[in-house]
């Protein structure tokens, strides 16, 4: 069910809706992976979110037109859940001019201002203080949207998540604080980083709303956050911590030799996407034959947008010294200009 | 508007208070910028008149402040963040430097971010060695960043309204040193244009290009250069560091054949080298001696304000180099 200018999802249209997402997420994801395989990836930068589906769909299912978000830089799904256009999100990951930010931002950095994407990021916890920002001006604006930023565990141990979270409480801002916690930053477990694993609270002692949430279930995850967001409108900021597992590595390359088999298979079997299949099945709500046809649509989907992305165009050379001022500004001197400028002497 | 007598002080407010009474969507967020009127007081008065909501005193949060104000600008305010000494630079660096700076190109021309980030640096109050330093080569080595350094009593009004009207962001660095200086002020007069350096004495024996505090140091340096030397030093005031306005440089340089480049930061890899090597390159057939950097010392700043005056520029050592130069 999709509503909106914006393709945006409308909001949770229960299991079904909540399934074909994540699957979207999922198979994306696995496209992402095939790309970098085959060499069509422009950045050595991939991060995929395979394992962490239900934080995107789940979260992203009560977010409205005109709410804004930042996310990190394993943030494809959150993008895909919040309606982006995956063809244009591959041809961005491969540096091609059809992306989003056509070919200069990539994986880690792309963003959308009409879907409200204010920026994925590469710095950990780098775009949390920016929806404080935005808060600030939904207040002083008279708006009701809310704003969110999604960031990973690791940013936890950044010192501008608690800044940002004290300014959003203390202000009573339209803010939420997603935490996805999928037990990894890099190749460090959250248990070997953190001396209290149980995030939420720490949000809790700056006044926020906060809760933790098994991801395996993504109802669980969408009703948690409807209930946070829907009190982050009324200005109650709040802090949702979704406990998940990356089934892969840090990055593409990353075989994860840090962790050991057992915990890495144990890991796999909290699988959102196939345990939200299976009580789809099991409640009588879709058949299985049904899902089948719903995996295949979306398997050609994802398909078609690895052919966008490699078949697309680079982007002009003209384009390299473009936007980094605005566009009635002059464009920096390339330095062959100036050095034969400077050569070219009498 | 008739032309008022004022101080730096008086006209960084005037132009903050002009621009809120102008556009709701300009706020002013920093620490003790409210209730206590900022630590340099420019900013006093403004809560009474526009609320908490639009002069937002914060906690102690520098990278925060920041990052706060990169997403208001991109959510349609006007923010004006207040770091109340350019020491503190290094808190907010990945928000200024890997944010702000680079959201524009990142995201391929979709959005800017039209923020002013004010701040205040330099010597003269024997607040040592992380409350006294002259930063802006940190800036000016990122692109993406706009740089303004006022130096007059005009440009403290006229360049911080040009600053907030920018499409991009805008690092706006004051001097302890010249707040209570006094200046006459034209609100309504057409001031230099953005980006525009400003010829404050012509002259062609030597050109010294300044900015901030230290163009003061200059303009006296040339003062006594003519009446004890009979040398006619031009001085230019840079206003920006970025955009650099060598336009105004060039023809100067090559009259004179000769160039002193004059800043309160340390001399390695600083705005002055950066000058320097521009003037070089771009004038180098013009040139009767080597450009010469005078400098901040490579060396942090004491207290003592014997050993503060003299880890950074003179007005004596600028007349003794020039001297040197002409000799």
């Amino acid at each position: 069910m999709m509503a909106g200018k914006n393709n945006l999802p409308a909001k949770n249209s229960g299991l079904a809706d909540l399934y074909r997402q994540m699957r979207r997420v999922r198979t994306f994801e696995e496209r992402v992976g095939e790309i970098f395989v085959r060499g069509k990836s422009a950045g050595s930068m991939l991060h995929l979110s395979v394992g962490e589906e239900s934080a995107a769909v789940g979260v992203c299912s009560n977010m409205r037109e005109g709410d804004t978000f930042t996310t990190h830089h394993r943030g494809h799904g959150i993008f895909l859940a919040r309606g982006a256009d995956p063809a244009r999100m591959m041809a961005e990951i491969a540096g091609k001019e059809a992306g989003y930010c056509h070919g200069k931002g990539g994986s880690m950095h792309i963003a959308d201002m009409g879907l409200g994407h204010l920026g994925a990021n590469a710095i950990v916890g780098g775009g949390i203080p920016a929806v404080v920002g935005a808060g600030l001006a939904a207040r002083n604006g008279k708006k009701d949207v809310v704003s969110l930023a999604f960031f990973g565990d690791g940013a936890t141990g950044q010192g501008i998540l608690y800044e940002s979270m004290n300014m959003a409480a203390l202000w009573k801002l339209p803010v939420m604080f997603v935490c996805i916690n999928n037990q990894y930053g890099m190749g460090t477990r959250i248990d070997q980083a953190t001396a209290n694993p149980r995030l939420h609270e720490r949000a809790e002692a700056f006044g926020l709303s906060a809760r933790t949430v098994d991801g395996f279930e993504v109802e669980d995850v969408a009703d948690a956050a409807a209930e946070l967001i829907a009190g982050a409108r009324a200005g109650k900021p709040a802090f949702l911590a979704i406990e998940c597992y990356r089934f892969y590595g840090h990055a593409r390359k990353d075989k994860s030799p840090y962790r050991d088999e057992v915990e890495e298979s144990e890991g796999r079997q909290k699988d959102p996407v196939l345990r939200a299949r299976t009580k789809l099945i099991a409640s009588g709500l879709m058949a299985e034959a049904d899902l089948d046809a719903m995996d295949a649509e979306i398997a050609r989907e994802m398909d078609a947008t690895i052919d966008f992305a490699v078949s697309g165009s680079e982007p002009q050379m003209s384009s390299m010294f473009r936007d980094v001022y605005a566009p009635e500004e002059p464009e920096p001197e390339p330095v062959r200009t100036r050095v034969e400028r400077i050569l070219a002497r009498e | 508007m008739a032309m008022i007598e004022t101080t730096y002080r008086d006209a960084l407010r005037l132009a903050l208070t002009e621009a809120m009474r102008e556009d709701d969507a300009v706020i002013i967020m920093g620490e003790e910028v409210g209730r206590y009127g900022g630590a340099y007081g420019v900013t006093k008065g403004l809560i009474e008149e526009f609320g908490e909501d639009r002069v937002i005193d914060t906690p102690i949060s520098e990278a925060a402040i920041v990052g706060a104000a990169v997403g208001a600008a991109m959510a349609g305010l006007r923010p004006v963040a207040e770091l109340m000494y350019v020491d503190f630079i290094g808190m907010t660096m990945d928000q200024l430097a890997n944010q702000a700076a680079k959201i524009r190109y990142m995201f391929g021309g979709q959005i800017g971010v039209p923020m002013v980030l004010r701040t205040q640096g330099g010597t003269g109050r024997s607040a040592g060695a992380q409350h006294s330093q002259s930063l802006e080569a940190y800036v000016m080595h990122t692109p993406g960043l706009r740089l303004a350094m006022p130096a007059t009593v005009e440009d403290a009004y006229h360049l911080l309204r040009q600053a907030m009207k920018q499409p991009d962001p805008v690092v706006f660095i004051e001097h302890k040193g010249l707040y209570t200086m006094k200046g006459e002020l034209d609100t309504s007069a057409e001031p230099a244009a953005w980006g525009k350096a400003r010829v404050m004495r012509e002259g062609s024996d030597v050109v010294i290009v300044s900015y901030s505090r230290q163009l003061h140091h200059a303009l006296a340096a040339a003062e006594t250069l003519e009446k004890e030397d009979g040398v006619q030093a031009a001085v230019v005031d840079l206003r920006t560091l970025n955009p650099v306005d060598f336009s105004t440089i060039r023809p100067l340089v090559e009259r004179a054949g000769r160039a002193i480049v004059v800043s309160e930061g340390v001399m390695t890899a600083g705005v002055a080298a950066e000058l320097a090597a521009r003037i070089t390159e771009e004038c180098f057939d013009y040139l009767e001696d080597p450009v010469v950097r005078v400098a901040g010392e490579d060396i942090p700043i004491s207290v003592s304000p014997l050993l503060e005056k003299h880890s950074v520029p003179t007005p004596e050592f600028i007349t003794e180099v020039a001297r040197m130069m002409l000799k």
